[in-house]
């Protein structure tokens, strides 16, 4: 199997029927996208209006970044703040003014809605709308929500840049040009950069840019490529802006990443051969790199709980490019649209499901035993303690994974709690 | 509202938590929305427990809101039961589901279920997570131990002579700091004393052991933010007296040898003549003499504040120039812990605050929680972690209570190793002009040519520069080149100290320019 065959796949898991359950779900809720979001957009202050349970989230999930003097901080809604809405209203403008006095550097910032400012229906569309009136030009204030109630860990990033989708200037030469949508890690994204100009391809914007006074301008006929699995409301903001959407394989592995390269090199008439050019050097680095960890991984079993929503084309990279065996492979959402070129590449016979019941999904687990558990933090060292391999998500959504020369550190993740079990002989 | 980057404290339904997952054959049933699963982390990876906490969440999203989160709180605590057959369920909501109003203790009488269910109120928007810890296991210990107790104003029936003295432990819990060998430290030494162990709880105790906590002739109290509500119930039901000591230093651990005799009835004087602690000859051998007025700077939960600074002032010969504590509800004895030491007692929850009291008050080691350790990094002062909130290194594999005479000897490192011992100090004030051991000197593995950056760009420079506010630097005083380069030579860890006395001392008495001279006479000013 070679990784830069073009997959055309046999019919695989397209129509498999999807487990859904529903239950207690061991996940994070979209305020933790906040995390990655404010080192990525660096000008950009994320003001989360919500109780002491949200900032000590944020405080459990950023761990060190304390001393970074973060760019994110909870608005705790106190007893006297629930007595009459009008007072929240003015107590939240207070709270922004003496933050922005703080911080003159900030030039966007966002009011985050979570479970608490949601169910007392705390109107964070208006608060914006007002804030942003009062402080601009300045900064830029909007609003989206990463509350639990309405969105799963990732989904926050989606909710922050469908906010972002309507602040997006018109370009006013609507010449072909290509967005990628998504965060990515600094280092990759300038490799794909790379990779897209070396194709040939040198008007390309990024979602969201790294300072928020450079958001790129979109026109009617953009075309965009998912960089992200989670980001279905971000997709479907810019196709109301008459963008087009790119149907490929995520940039996981060689094989994701060179279909996802391919779709746009297609979409923008890159012969063949300049492709291949372009894309060669990386798959020989990806394929060598994948060798080296390709022996503890190959035959093994992999049972992943659902976490971010990149699980699908992670089990398609493990399978296709590693060996392994999929067993069951959960997600919080299964978008089937933004998956219709990775569904058709998993193996026969991997159960989907969808949703969780945590209790229900650990019987299974521990009944079919696995050689690798993908899990979140709450859940791995229990299973351990159980005797099972895990490796934790999160570490997937802080590390950079996608692209050819991420490919061997991808698997290594993989590959490295197997070794450790192989080593430890106490 | 309150604008907060970090917080010092969880919410209340988090010592809920800490409670259930101490105890063993309980399960909490928590009504919390989707997300509100990532408090399992904080056991799961920050204490390394090797099982899920016994809690359940309904996890309402919002497509359930409405008359549905009701009955998703009654199923799933119908399936926990049912699938993991606690002893006794806690049932309780979380600050959204406080919100939505359906009612846990409600919900659970009609749930008709065999086990006990004890309801808990966890006001999310005014009270914090040892409140939390606090009234939850003041909950459960009324709901068990409550059917024993004797009809109000039955005197407590002495103990019969042939029965050892019995006591109850109360206050461990799950994600404690240092609970685990506080608890083995100070069961010894009720042990040496000849006094039982009755129960110990929340840690390890079931609801049948909860039950028995009448049967002890008094408690001991380790934690007052956790189990000093329960503790005095216990006093006015079973007429039960409490230790007010915290054994935190040799002086502490002495006192409360004294007082659990006392309430046992037996004799100390064995206990107290074993000189069980190293840290009295540490403190007195030569080497520690540098300690001498060593100014800290404490912060941390009220117990292990209070408790340090003692050990600070009484046993290393440190002095006490802050003392502060997160825990609001003791204020008062945090107050009067800074009276003796004259100075006010910082009481707040505003990390913030904290920083800039330890910028003011310019210390040379900062006691304190995981927040203080940063905030000491940015600044550059030495620190030590005395108190939670904590991270995964200060839930440690090694033996290191703080409680006890062991517990001192680890005190005692852990205030030291920050510092520069002694000798090491002297070698480096006697070198420091040393041609290769001045401060902008590299490694000397590194070779000749590794040269590092400009006193200007060092961190300290640049730190002592941010720190100075813009509207002040046209009416600052003007240093010397000479004065600058006097300057240089002061160790790094005490010249943004220096900079600042000089300048202070400049600006009082209206001096522009900073020469030398000024330097020497700010030191001689200052000198203590």
């Amino acid at each position: 199997m070679s990784a830069a065959a073009a997959p055309r796949a046999a019919p695989g898991c397209t129509d498999l029927p999807v487990l859904r359950e529903r239950g207690q779900r061991e996940v994070f809720c979209g305020l933790t996208g906040i995390v990655w979001l404010h080192r990525k957009i660096q000008d950009a202050f994320f003001l989360i209006v919500g109780s002491r349970t949200c900032a000590h989230l944020m405080q459990s999930a950023a761990g060190v970044m304390i001393f970074a003097e973060p760019r994110f901080a909870t608005a705790i809604i106190e007893e006297r703040d629930l007595a009459g809405l009008a007072d929240a209203n003015a107590e939240l403008d207070r709270v922004v003014e003496r933050l922005l006095a703080r911080r003159p550097d900030i030039r966007l910032l966002f009011l985050v809605g979570s479970c608490p400012s949601e169910v007392i229906k705390l109107d964070l569309k208006r608060a914006a709308e007002r804030l942003d009136r009062r402080f601009a030009p300045r900064v830029r204030v909007l609003n989206y929500s990463g509350s639990g109630i309405e969105t799963t860990f990732t989904q926050g990033e989606d909710a922050c840049l469908a906010a972002l989708v309507p602040e997006l200037p018109e370009a006013k030469d609507p010449g072909p040009r290509l967005l990628v949508v998504g965060v990515l890690p600094d280092v990759v994204e300038d490799q794909m950069l790379r990779l897209f100009a070396a194709m040939g391809l040198d008007r390309v914007d990024v979602l969201p840019p790294r300072r928020s006074t450079g958001l790129p301008a979109i026109a009617p006929g953009t075309l965009f490529l998912l960089a992200q699995p989670w980001l279905g409301d971000t997709a479907r903001a810019l196709e109301a802006r008459g963008c087009r959407h790119l149907p490929a394989p995520f940039p996981l592995g060689a094989e994701g990443t060179t279909g996802w390269l391919r779709a746009a090199a297609e979409a923008f008439d890159v012969a063949p051969s300049r492709f291949r050019e372009a894309t060669a050097l990386g798959i020989a680095r990806a394929e060598k790199a994948l060798a080296a960890h390709r022996p503890l991984l190959e035959g093994k079993s992999v049972f992943l709980f659902p976490d971010s929503q990149i699980e699908v084309p992670l089990a398609r990279f493990l399978a296709r490019e590693c060996g392994m065996r999929p067993l069951e492979i959960g997600t919080p959402y299964l978008h089937r649209g933004l998956l219709a070129a990775e569904l058709p590449l998993l193996p026969e016979g991997v159960t989907l499901s969808e949703g969780q019941h945590v209790d229900r999904q650990l019987d299974r687990c521990r009944r079919t035993r696995p050689d690798i558990t993908v899990c979140g933090l709450g859940l791995a060292n229990p299973l351990e303690a159980e005797g099972h391999t895990t490796k934790w998500s999160i570490e997937l959504v802080f590390t950079p994974i996608q692209g050819y020369d991420q490919a061997g550190d991808l698997a290594g993740l993989f590959a490295r709690p197997v070794d450790r079990a192989q080593r430890l002989k106490v | 509202m309150q604008l907060a980057v970090w917080t010092y404290e969880g919410p209340p339904h988090v010592g809920a938590m800490r409670i259930a997952s101490a105890m063993r054959d309980v399960h909490f049933v928590l009504h919390a929305p989707q997300g509100d699963t990532y408090a399992d982390l904080l056991f799961t990876m920050i204490e390394r427990r090797a099982s899920r906490p016994p809690v359940t969440y309904t996890t309402f999203q919002a497509r359930d809101l409405g008359a549905d989160t009701a009955n998703l709180f009654r199923d799933a605590l119908i399936e926990a039961n049912d699938r993991f057959r606690p002893k006794a369920i806690l049932v309780g909501a979380s600050c959204t589901a406080e919100l939505i109003q359906d009612d846990p203790q409600g919900l659970a009488r009609t749930a008709g279920l065999a086990v006990p269910v004890v309801p808990l109120e966890l006001p999310s928007y005014a009270k914090k997570e040892n409140w939390g810890a606090a009234e939850t296991f003041y909950r459960v210990v009324r709901a068990f131990a409550g059917p024993h107790a004797p009809p109000p104003g039955t005197p407590r029936p002495p103990r019969p002579a042939d029965r050892p003295p019995r006591a109850n432990i109360l206050g461990p819990t799950a994600l404690g700091f240092r609970h685990r060998d506080d608890l083995r430290e100070v069961t010894d030494l009720l042990g040496r004393l000849g006094v039982a162990v009755n129960v110990v709880a929340p840690l390890g105790a079931s609801p049948a052991d909860i039950a028995r906590l009448g049967e002890a002739d008094f408690n001991v109290v380790l934690y007052p933010e956790i189990a000093g509500t329960a503790a005095s119930w216990l006093a006015r039901s079973f007429g039960q007296k409490a230790t007010r000591t915290v054994p935190l230093g040799v002086g502490a651990t002495r006192d409360f040898i004294r007082e659990v005799a006392e309430l046992a009835g037996v004799d100390p004087s064995s206990v107290l003549e074993e000189e069980a602690s190293r840290l009295p000859w540490y403190s007195r051998s030569v080497d520690s003499t540098y300690l001498t007025g060593k100014r800290v700077f404490v912060f941390g939960d009220a117990t292990h504040a209070i408790g340090c600074a003692r050990v600070a002032a009484e046993e290393l010969g440190f002095t006490v120039v802050g003392l502060g504590t997160y825990s609001r509800e003791f204020a008062r004895e945090v107050r009067e812990a800074a009276a003796c030491y004259g100075v006010e007692a910082l009481i707040t929850d505003d990390y913030l605050e904290v920083e800039a009291k330890i910028a003011e008050a310019a210390p040379e080691l900062v006691l304190g929680t995981q927040m203080e350790r940063h905030i000491a990094k940015k600044h550059r002062i030495p620190c030590a972690v005395i108190s939670a909130p904590v991270h995964v290194q200060d839930f440690p594999a090694r033996y290191s209570p703080v409680m006890g005479f062991e517990g001192a000897n680890v005190l005692f490192d852990t205030f030291v190793h920050p510092l520069m011992m002694g000798l090491e100090e002297h070698l480096l004030a006697m070198f420091r002009e040393d041609f290769e051991f001045h401060d902008e000197a590299a490694p000397s593995h590194l070779g000749a040519t590794a040269t590092v950056a400009a006193a200007a760009s060092s961190p300290v420079a640049a730190a002592v520069a941010l720190s100075k506010p813009t509207e002040e630097a046209s009416a600052a005083p003007v240093w010397t080149p000479e004065a600058t380069k006097e300057l240089g030579k002061v160790p790094f860890f005490v010249r943004g100290k220096a900079r600042r006395n000089t300048e202070r001392y400049a600006a009082e008495r209206g001096i522009r320019t900073i020469t030398v001279e000024t330097l020497y006479d700010a030191k001689a000013h200052f000198a203590r």
